[in-house]
């Protein structure tokens, strides 16, 4: 579709305008969805949450509070953006822009179907797993920039916990590289066809739940958000932080959890595959839905645990965080790395031939 | 070895996490307690102690008699009386004033009152946005009273057999 729409604009305008032109309405299309997806996950969050401590959550603003988004990017927008005295003024601004641009960035190579991605790169895992590392510049540099203690401390801890805990979520992406034979994601997708039984759940098992935590840690949320820790520092790195350079904190984080989500939904769960391929009854049944039904309807499920977690467990000690990381999660994948060795060598299973 | 590979499978089959997911899933379908509150309201009792009032006896008289006694009781000092002989002799109020900022609400003058002239009310949705309406006078007593007359007889009817 949009080589057609370039195409069409290089009829009448130079090469390289139409290629720009091109790819800008592609980043807008990919964006916009997501930035909508964004706010209202924010509402699902509260409503979730309040569902699960009885209560019902935002139901003012709006049929069922629906609207509640809406009001809280208005609340953020129009309030002032404070800078503190002694914080470093271009640092302060710059960090937000460092958290939110990798979010974005990355979904340059998520395929939302069987060829509906931006840039259908070779290397898409490298490309996700090097962009992503970058968020926890924003982290470090908001702490650094408020200069106080508090954003300090957080930006400290958060540091030390995304680098151990992307340690093990790279290797969960090598057991998945090794049993793909391949660093394309839409390569990876397609590697799963077959049915439910093909997809890289069932081998990777534990890989999926490392990499479902690894993902909750670099994410910050609940279990693992002593970056915040709203009980000891207040709101760690982002204390000092108001107005819209908040929001896009805010947002940032929401971001990385729908692509953690869609990461998630594509390595393991098949990604924009039917669960109910190869069986015969089903799969006639539910031909109508399109793919990119599928995928949304598996992020969507994985985002619904994202929440429930939230709403269930106290967050880590630190000590016990950095013991989860380095001492269960890394061992753990080291391990698999040489299962997934093995069962590649036998030719085991259906996902190895 | 059967406590070790009890306690590794609890701990590497995450059973523990499951288990708090569930409780947490199961109030997810639970019916929420939440009231709404300016659409729906929860149940007040006959005896609630709201905005004070000043009654009436059926043929309109004012039943206040100037007695003083919940003037006397009142702990917070909220209630000031004047009195004077009326035209047909009986003794009556000039001035039956109550700080509603001074009041604790502990329904004191209701019990001291000899003939249930001052009551207090299960209305409490009013607020005082400057000083001077907090001050509640004897005619703007006597008007609540009167309005909510229906509500606040039945409210004595109901209470009258513990009393």
């Amino acid at each position: 579709m949009f080589d057609a729409i370039q195409a069409f604009l290089s009829t009448f305008l130079f090469d390289w305008l139409a290629i720009l032109i091109t790819l800008v309405i592609q980043t807008v299309v990919v964006v916009l969805p997501i930035m909508l997806v964004v706010a209202w996950l924010t509402y699902a969050e509260r409503k979730v949450i309040g569902f699960m401590q009885v209560r019902m959550g935002p139901n003012r603003v709006g049929p069922f509070g629906l609207l509640q988004p809406i009001a809280d990017a208005l609340k953020l927008m129009t309030k002032e953006v404070i800078f503190p005295d002694q914080a470093n003024k271009y640092l302060f601004i710059i960090a937000p822009i460092l958290a939110l641009a990798p979010a974005v960035a990355a979904w340059a190579v998520i395929p939302f179907a069987d060829g509906m991605v931006v840039a259908d790169v070779n290397a898409g895992l490298l490309y996700i797993l090097a962009v992503t590392s970058i968020i926890v510049y924003g982290t470090i540099v908001a702490g650094w920039a408020s200069n106080s203690k508090y954003a300090f401390l957080g930006a400290l801890r958060g540091s030390a916990q995304k680098i151990s805990y992307e340690i093990a979520m790279g290797f969960a992406l090598v057991t998945v590289l090794m049993i793909a034979g391949s660093m394309n994601l839409t390569d990876i997708v397609n590697g799963q066809q077959g049915g439910m039984l093909n997809w890289y759940l069932l081998p990777l098992l534990p890989m999926f739940f490392v990499y479902f935590i690894s993902g909750l840690a670099e994410t910050n949320r609940t279990p693992f958000d002593v970056i915040e820790g709203e009980a000891e520092i207040v709101a760690g790195f982002h204390v000092d932080y108001s107005g819209m350079t908040f929001g896009v904190f805010m947002l940032a984080e929401y971001a990385m959890m729908i692509l953690i989500s869609f990461m998630t939904a594509i390595m393991f769960l098949g990604g924009w595959l039917s669960p109910f391929e190869g069986i015969p009854f089903l799969e006639s049944i539910f031909s109508w839905v399109p793919q990119l039904g599928w995928l949304a309807f598996k992020v969507s499920l994985l985002l619904f645990i994202f929440l429930w977690l939230r709403a269930t467990f106290p967050r880590y000690r630190y000590d016990q965080l950095m013991r989860l990381g380095w001492k269960v999660l890394i061992p753990l994948t080291i391990l698999w790395v040489f299962v997934v060795g093995a069962m590649k060598y036998f030719s085991f299973g259906p996902w190895f031939n | 070895m059967g406590k070790f590979l009890k306690h590794q499978i609890k701990t590497w089959g995450l059973t523990e996490l499951f288990k708090g997911l569930s409780v947490t899933g199961k109030y997810f379908f639970k019916k929420k307690i939440t009231v709404r509150y300016p659409e729906e309201k929860t149940p007040i009792s006959p005896r609630f102690r709201g905005h004070h009032a000043l009654r009436r006896y059926e043929n309109g008289e004012e039943r206040c008699i100037a007695c003083k006694l919940c003037e006397a009781v009142c702990p917070a000092n909220a209630i000031t009386i004047e009195s004077e002989e009326r035209d047909d002799g009986s003794r009556r109020t000039t001035q039956y004033d109550i700080d509603m900022f001074k009041c604790i609400y502990c329904g004191f003058c209701e019990e001291a009152c000899p003939v249930d002239a001052i009551v207090e009310t299960r209305v409490f949705e009013y607020e005082f946005q400057e000083r001077g309406p907090h001050i509640q006078t004897k005619d703007k007593l006597l008007a609540f009273g009167d309005k909510h007359e229906e509500q606040i007889a039945a409210d004595r009817a109901v209470d009258a057999k513990f009393r």
